[in-house]
């Protein structure tokens, strides 16, 4: 592990040029000029391979044959088997699990953004009143209420209403979720003038007109954020598909893995393969929008 | 037409601003109930009336099917003398604080690397950042074979054969296991956010220490430290409180074994109520671990909030 890491060393002073500069506010995230600390340079690269180094090992141990897996399993494949991937994805029936994940993923992120948003400009616009300031507590209470303890009767009810059906999960994740995002939003909004909303009543515009054409625009940045969040939760969750969902053709990517456990018997390649077939598809969005998404997460952070 | 909408009671948002004079219409526009009472009703229904009825059920002998009785606060009494609960609370807890301690450090640590002047800082950000979006339970799979198989053989290689046995194995050491894959997959979201911290901090208050003479490690106890209080009061409660629910990688890593070493509360509540047929009574633990989290959280915040305080 990393534990290592324990001489934390603040930023060297800067080696001072000669025209004088505007002072800076932020430091800047490019390096800077000059005074580049190669010695921590090597450090963080050290540390970034307790990173790398596992997901090197999933890859590989994905196009290996059984027969190549002794030793450390760190050796690269000397003939790779391609069919691992075919295998794993017939075996897993991964186009449907990949499908149902994403039909979720992307109901829950749509419904959040849509709904969320919405509840939590009516809360901030309204703080002054009881029983709007009463229903922020009551959300952000939910905050503290760990998932287990609805996890038996949530079960119960879902069946009983026909929700245990991605449909209901949607549903679920958009319910759920509304503690938190109402925080990050009011916050948010409460930071945006009130003229603005002013204005464009005067302009003869009705609240939800006011919401969807002045406020919901600005609110890009953090929808941004909460639906990066969401994203990612409803995407890797395990524990609530696999306590809702009752039909088998409704698995999600993580459960898939989960249920194909013992089919994989000992054919590590197989379930190697499954397994990065699973974490591929956000990887790559991962990796093309990486700025885009580090940005986000932040900003969300930043109050 | 009296505006009394006026008593809006916002904390400013900097001092030195006016409070805002809300001048629209006096009574709330009925449009902003309409906003909010659909998700009110939907949320009372799939989170409060669930945490409702489960409270209700902890008072019976219910088994998740058939008859039930109520049996009164006996689901409770036996809460306290039963071995596998109170071992369940144990391992949680030493698990939940070895994680957050851990994971806070070493994020803490690499944020402050990757803040410093390093080359290719982007690209080193992008990497740590990458276990964020993994599935913590297939990560937990991969691990499992890395503890079971290669680690093993990497330490016989090494000539260390005390070492070369399945951690996971051992009912002893199969926590640690748990903790190093939970930390590998925790520690980039927490990166994230006390890089975020450490942003807002001015670059003119490490030159001004400089000039004064402060040494690296005083220059973060006094100056770095101190100002993102804030993000390490977060950071700790909600680590603290998501690492109390584990159970994905418990799943994963060893099923809760060997034995029954290494169940967490959320793994015993998922098995007693589901497949042992212990509703009436896996609802009492559950609302027992209901106060225990909300117990701890405020001790947490106030405890860490006030250190803030005594900072600023």
């Amino acid at each position: 592990m990393t534990d290592t890491l324990t001489s934390t060393t603040a930023p060297l002073p800067e080696t001072p040029d000669a025209p004088p500069r505007a002072p800076r506010t932020r430091r800047r995230l490019d390096g800077g000029n000059g005074g580049t600390n190669w010695w921590l340079t090597a450090l963080i690269a050290v540390c970034s391979l307790t990173v790398l180094i596992p997901l090197y090992f999933t890859v590989v141990t994905a196009l290996k044959t059984p027969d190549q897996l002794g030793g450390t399993g760190f050796e690269l494949p000397t003939s790779i088997r391609w069919e691992n991937f075919a295998d794993a994805y017939q075996l897993t029936n991964f186009p449907r699990a990949l499908l149902n994940t994403a039909l979720i993923t992307v109901g829950a992120v749509f419904l959040t953004l849509l709904t969320n948003s919405l509840v939590a400009y009516a809360i901030a616009r309204n703080m002054h009143k009881k029983f709007f300031k009463g229903l922020y507590f009551y959300f952000l209470a939910a905050i503290f209420v760990p998932f287990p303890i609805i996890m038996l009767p949530v079960v119960k009810e879902t069946a009983l209403l026909g929700l245990d059906t991605p449909v209901g999960l949607i549903l679920l994740y958009t319910v759920y979720g509304l503690s938190f995002n109402i925080f990050i939003f009011v916050a948010y909004i409460n930071s945006i003038p009130v003229e603005l909303e002013e204005a464009a009543r005067l302009d003869g515009a009705s609240t939800w007109g006011v919401f969807w054409k002045v406020i919901f625009p600005l609110l890009s940045p953090m929808n941004a954020t909460v639906g990066i969040l969401t994203c990612v939760w409803a995407w890797n969750d395990f524990l609530l598909p696999l306590v809702v969902l009752s039909d088998p053709s409704a698995q999600t990517l993580p459960l898939a893995q989960f249920i194909f456990q013992g089919q994989f018997n000992t054919n590590y390649p197989v379930a190697f393969a499954s397994y990065l077939m699973a974490l591929a598809p956000l990887l790559i969005v991962y990796v093309i929008a990486q700025k885009w998404v580090v940005s986000g997460v932040t900003r969300g952070s930043v109050k | 037409m009296t505006a009394t909408a006026t008593r809006a009671k916002r904390p400013a948002a900097s001092p030195g601003t006016p409070a805002r004079v809300r001048s629209n219409i006096a009574r709330t526009p009925r449009t902003f109930y309409w906003m909010v009472v659909p998700a009110v009703v939907i949320f009372f229904g799939l989170h409060t009336i669930p945490v409702l009825s489960g409270m209700f059920f902890s008072l019976t002998n219910y088994a998740g099917y058939g008859t039930w009785d109520l049996v009164g606060f006996s689901n409770y009494i036996n809460l306290f003398q039963d071995d596998r609960v109170l071992n369940s609370y144990g391992f949680t807890f030493g698990f939940a604080i070895v994680s957050t301690v851990l994971v806070n450090v070493i994020a803490l640590a690499i944020a402050l690397g990757l803040n410093s002047k390093i080359k290719f800082q982007a690209a080193f950000r992008g990497v740590f950042f990458i276990p964020y979006v993994l599935a913590i339970l297939i990560i937990g799979y991969v691990f499992n074979y890395l503890f079971a198989n290669s680690f093993p053989a990497i330490f016989t290689a090494l000539g260390l054969p005390g070492l070369s046995g399945n951690l996971l194995a051992s009912p002893d050491f199969a926590w640690i296991g748990i903790v190093i894959t939970t930390v590998w997959q925790a520690a980039a979201f927490n990166v994230i956010l006390y890089l975020a911290g450490l942003q807002t901090i001015s670059a003119d208050l490490y030159e001004a220490a400089a000039i004064d003479g402060a040494s690296g490690w005083r220059r973060f106890r006094s100056i770095t430290f101190p100002l993102i209080g804030a993000y390490f009061t977060i950071n700790m409660v909600l680590s603290f409180k998501s690492f109390l629910q584990v159970f994905d990688q418990i799943v994963a890593l060893t099923a809760g074994g060997p034995g029954t070493s290494t169940e967490s509360i959320a793994l015993v509540i998922f098995r007693g109520g589901f497949q042992g047929g212990e509703y009436g009574y896996q609802m009492a633990n559950a609302v027992v671990y209901l106060f225990v989290i909300i117990i701890v959280s405020f001790l947490q915040l106030r405890i860490l909030q006030r250190r803030e305080a005594t900072f600023s």
